[in-house]
């Protein structure tokens, strides 16, 4: 398999990428996506801003406001800040464990494809008459009275993107309990890791609702069931339970990962262990298990009386226990250590102030009494920006920067990474901190205007000037992406310098095998571990060099879940008179999918062996062959 | 006694944020105003949170400060290999036992006012006569408008809710489509406004409204409930209880008829066009198709939004649509039955409908 090395043509590349099943390329895939549909809702983002720039603004019209702020929120939700983390736990968490692939390949790429075109499908709805517009909350009586087809959109198409995340969930969680190298025990596994695994699990309990819930709304949509339907019977409110019983896991899906992402950036950079690691661990746990205790704060308006109102207030409080171990532990990791300014520990560093800011006011939204006043006004659109701009995204960007050479063997401007974080970090808390007041000063929330006369109107500006920083930030960022990749500097294992993680110990980008021997692994942080005590390799063996069985390429994932993408639009225009072709579009579309999943059951694919001497061969051309078979 | 404690700290700073926060926000709608027992509840549990927030961003941005100056590398050296701590269970211990006593602390008024606030059991209590002794509003959110029934009193009306000062006023919400919810910011609190239940709860007006600026308070729809949610706003008239029983008592008789001669025509149009949705008379029942009229001249704006002048009441008349999208309003073309109002009928609408008054 002299092939091994061969020059790729573009078609080949693209070819390898529709088929791939390597965690590295799937991870790859998941950022350029997630990263395009970061685009689309920053762009819608941006539209909001511009309208509600001065009062009675008439830049966009009341329904195609509400379709965009839908869109806005659903899109970054969804199909940008979800993939973007599953972008880096895809790269970086089997590196991390030291396996050389994620427990299912084929699923990962599945979950992925699903994804896709359940982004894609959704998307579709701005050329397709129109998207949906019911808030990115959905919520039923709304929903259901909303006209076109938006909101089929919205429910059909989450319904594939959530297949997907689920089985990404599942596909870690497996790859996580069984794929750890020797010596990897729970309590050494870097906190990504854990994060990572605590986030899955969340998934796996999460996603469930919210797809019982968009079965609901598509039944009652498209085929004419009520189960929000008040006048026959049904009950809107059970909708709100559904959204929120995953709506509020869903944030700590995100934000997990994102903790993960700043624990490894504050050992990396301070050149400390983390502070308290054990304490950090079952704070992570502790947060994912209370996240699915606290759903009814986002309820507290809704009338479900003093008792429900009272416990969940108090349940809600108790999170931010284990939220500020996290935050003094991370403290206490950079005291007493050797901080490097670099653009990934600027973000770090920038995220402390700005998430315990989102912290402390959602303490403040979890005293219900209080809550009735924030709910639904600025607010809480601020507080909510403070945690997912604040936490989530600082992260998503923290990460781009820390392992972009992981991924693709070159790092990225700190120069311009620098005035993106500048732009960003101003932008961001000019455009949200003013926002509390606003709230406080009575603007609810989804308003597509407001009058002149209720003394908002400057507030207003400032948060748009600053959603212009915060733009530019983010287009400085894509010219140091093509910049960088233009350059192409190559860089060693850890360019970095202080790397702690297995994933340092290899080449960047690493081969397609990832480790041609297993390591062993002989504490936390091994590869420091190994660094101090003088190993030049970086790393010690669980097992001789020998072949490596690796999973082959397919296509069928992306098959599959056109299949689904195709029986979408058959669902869709069920219920159109004028469009009888409806259901053979919807039974052909499941034909494709069940068609492949046959072919797949049937069909043998036992993958393939690098030998031993191909191994021996590479690592002499520096050990990061890309691995076109 | 910890109650105490918080009360007194409450005090102290309470005087100091007010002159701070009074700028904050017109009176007439922000919560950083209270102008009632429950927004002035919120707005101290506001004020106890941020005290308490304050200090813990306090505590945080010292040792932030401290870590981030003291240990630079540019400052340390580059070859400096910091000491590999694991930890320390004496500083988890306290990080996780003091939060756990400044939650407590604001836990414990939490739970109180929770419950509270949404006590409504005084709502049923009946006098010796079998009268209700508090006020009862049925509130009922419909597409894009309010309506305001006193069913005790046997008066409707929309729009501009009229309320009594310094006592208990209750209220029943429902919607007559989807989901909205009633938010009286500088008064209280929202609640929601479901299709499918009845929600209770009660708020207390403090200031009379005459006394603000714009003369009444500003309420509005905390739910997104279509296009035209950000128009979906009520204004609120506070008065001493004098005030209200004339108001009650003017609203319960029957309207007169138009004086002036341009009304009378008005009248005449508006009783071929718009009579089928739309109760001029304060007595009349509950659940017609548009808001009831009856107070129409002694409104603050028109379609809830607008500036009250004839100027905007005919343009809205000839066009709903154009200023607030979504709403159930046919336009003048299909009430004036297949022709747009001319701008003769249009100004007779204009002086009917300002002529609808019940205050002196």
């Amino acid at each position: 398999m002299s092939s091994l090395a061969q020059k790729k043509g573009f078609g080949a590349v693209i070819w390898d990428y529709l088929t791939t099943v390597d965690h590295k390329k799937i991870a790859i895939l998941y950022l350029i996506s997630g990263g395009f549909f970061f685009l689309v809702g920053g762009l819608e983002a941006m539209m909001i801003r511009i309208q509600l720039m001065k009062a009675g603004n008439d830049f966009l019209s009341a329904g195609l406001y509400n379709e965009i702020i839908t869109m806005h929120g659903t899109t970054m939700i969804f199909l940008a800040a979800m993939p973007l983390l599953l972008a880096f736990m895809n790269a970086v968490m089997p590196l991390q464990i030291g396996a050389r692939d994620v427990a299912f390949p084929f699923l990962n790429s599945l979950g992925f494809w699903l994804f896709f075109f359940g982004g894609i499908f959704l998307n579709l709805s701005w050329f397709m008459g129109g998207a949906p517009d019911a808030g990115w909350t959905n919520y039923a009586s709304l929903a259901l009275a909303s006209e076109g087809h938006g909101i089929d959109f919205y429910s059909l198409g989450l319904t594939i993107s959530g297949f997907g995340t689920l089985i990404a969930g599942i596909n870690f969680l497996v790859t996580i309990i069984n794929m750890r190298a020797p010596g990897m025990t729970y309590m050494r596994m870097p906190l990504f890791t854990w994060t990572t695994f605590v986030a899955s699990a969340l998934i796996l309990l999460a996603f469930p609702p919210l797809t019982i819930g968009l079965f609901f709304m598509v039944f009652d949509r498209l085929f004419g069931a009520n189960f929000f339907a008040v006048n026959m019977g049904g009950n809107t409110i059970i909708w709100e339970h559904l959204f929120w019983i995953f709506g509020h896991p869903e944030v700590y899906i995100l934000i997990l990962p994102a903790f993960g992402i700043f624990s490894e950036i504050f050992a990396i950079f301070s050149r400390k262990r983390l502070f308290g690691y054990t304490a950090l661990v079952f704070a992570t746990i502790l947060i994912g298990f209370y996240g699915f205790m606290v759903w009814a704060h986002h309820m507290f308006t809704v009338g479900l009386g003093p008792t429900a109102n009272a416990v969940f207030a108090l349940a809600t409080m108790i999170i931010a226990v284990p939220t500020g171990i996290k935050i003094f532990n991370w403290l206490l990791t950079i005291w007493g250590g050797s901080i490097s300014f670099t653009v990934p520990m600027v973000y770090a560093v920038a995220f402390i102030p700005s998430f315990v800011a989102g912290g402390v006011t959602g303490v403040m939204q979890a005293m219900a009494p209080l809550d009735y006043q924030l709910h639904d006004s600025y607010f809480i659109v601020a507080h909510f920006h403070y945690v997912i701009v604040g936490g989530v995204v600082l992260g998503i960007l923290a990460g781009t920067h820390l392992y972009w050479p992981k991924m693709f063997g070159t790092m990225l401007s700190e120069k311009l990474g620098m005035i993106t974080f500048w732009f960003f970090f101003i932008g961001f808390h000019l455009t949200f901190f003013i926002q509390h007041f606003l709230g406080l000063m009575g603007m609810p929330r989804r308003v597509y205007t407001f009058g002149a006369d209720q003394g908002w109107d400057l507030f207003n500006m400032i948060s748009s000037v600053g959603a212009l920083f915060m733009a530019i930030g983010v287009l400085v960022l894509l010219v140091n992406v093509v910049l960088t990749t233009v350059k192409n500097v190559r860089v060693g294992n850890d360019p970095w310098g202080d790397g702690r993680t297995l994933e340092w110990a290899i080449p960047s980008p690493p081969p397609f095998y990832n480790f041609a021997q297993t390591p062993l692994v002989r504490g936390l942080d091994t590869y420091w571990i190994e660094k101090m005590e003088g190993n030049k390799e970086g790393m010690v063996y669980a097992e001789p060099l020998g072949d490596v069985h690796m999973p082959n390429g397919s296509i069928i994932p992306l098959i599959m879940s056109f299949g689904m993408f195709v029986a979408a639009f058959g669902a869709l225009y069920f219920l159109d008179d004028t469009k009888p072709w409806a259901l053979a579009v919807l039974i052909i579309g499941l034909g494709i999918t069940f068609g492949s999943m046959l072919v797949r059951s049937l069909k043998d694919d036992l993958g393939f062996h690098i030998t031993k001497e191909e191994l021996i061969e590479d690592a002499k051309r520096g050990g990061n062959t890309d691995g076109l078979k | 006694m910890m109650k105490g404690l918080t009360n007194w700290r409450l005090f102290a700073l309470m005087t100091a944020l007010l002159v701070f926060l009074s700028g904050c926000g017109r009176e007439e709608i922000s919560t950083l105003i209270p102008a009632g027992k429950v927004a002035q509840d919120q707005f101290n549990l506001l004020i106890l949170s941020t005290i308490v927030m304050t200090f813990i961003i306090l505590v945080v941005s010292v040792i932030y400060v401290l870590a981030i100056v003291k240990f630079r590398r540019s400052k340390l050296g580059d070859d400096m290999i910091p000491e590999q701590v694991e930890g320390s269970a004496k500083l988890e211990f306290i990080w996780t036992a003091v939060p756990i006593v400044l939650l407590l602390i604001l836990a414990v008024p939490t739970v109180y006012s929770t419950f509270d606030l949404a006590d409504v059991t005084a709502m049923d209590i009946e006098n010796e006569e079998g009268v209700k002794e508090n006020l009862t509003v049925n509130v009922t959110a419909k597409l894009y408008w309010w309506e305001f029934e006193y069913p005790e009193q046997g008066v409707v009306t929309a729009q501009e809710l009229v309320v009594p000062t310094d006592e208990r006023v209750y209220f029943n919400l429902i919607s007559a489509d989807i989901k909205h919810s009633f938010w009286i910011p500088s008064v209280g609190g929202k609640l929601d406004v479901n299709p499918e239940n009845v929600n209770k709860f009660y708020l207390e007006f403090d200031k009379e409204s005459s006394e603000l600026e714009d003369g009444v308070f500003y309420g509005k729809c905390a739910e997104l409930c279509g296009p035209s949610h950000a128009l979906m706003d009520f204004k609120v008239k506070s008065v001493d209880r004098e005030e209200f029983d004339q108001w009650i008592a003017a609203m319960q008789e029957e309207p007169e008829p138009a004086a002036e001669a341009v009304a009378q025509e008005g009248e005449e149009i508006f009783a071929n066009s718009c009579i089928g949705c739309h109760a001029v008379s304060g007595s009349g029942g509950a659940g017609m198709a548009g808001p009831n009229l009856a107070t129409f001249g002694d409104r603050n704006r028109v379609a809830g939004f607008l500036e009250h002048n004839e100027e905007n009441l005919k343009k809205w008349i000839q066009d709903p649509q154009e200023y607030k999208p979504g709403n159930l309003m046919p336009d003048g073309e299909t009430n004036n039955g297949g022709e747009p109002f001319s701008e003769q009928q249009l100004d007779a609408l204009a002086a009917y409908l300002m002529s609808l008054t019940v205050e002196e």
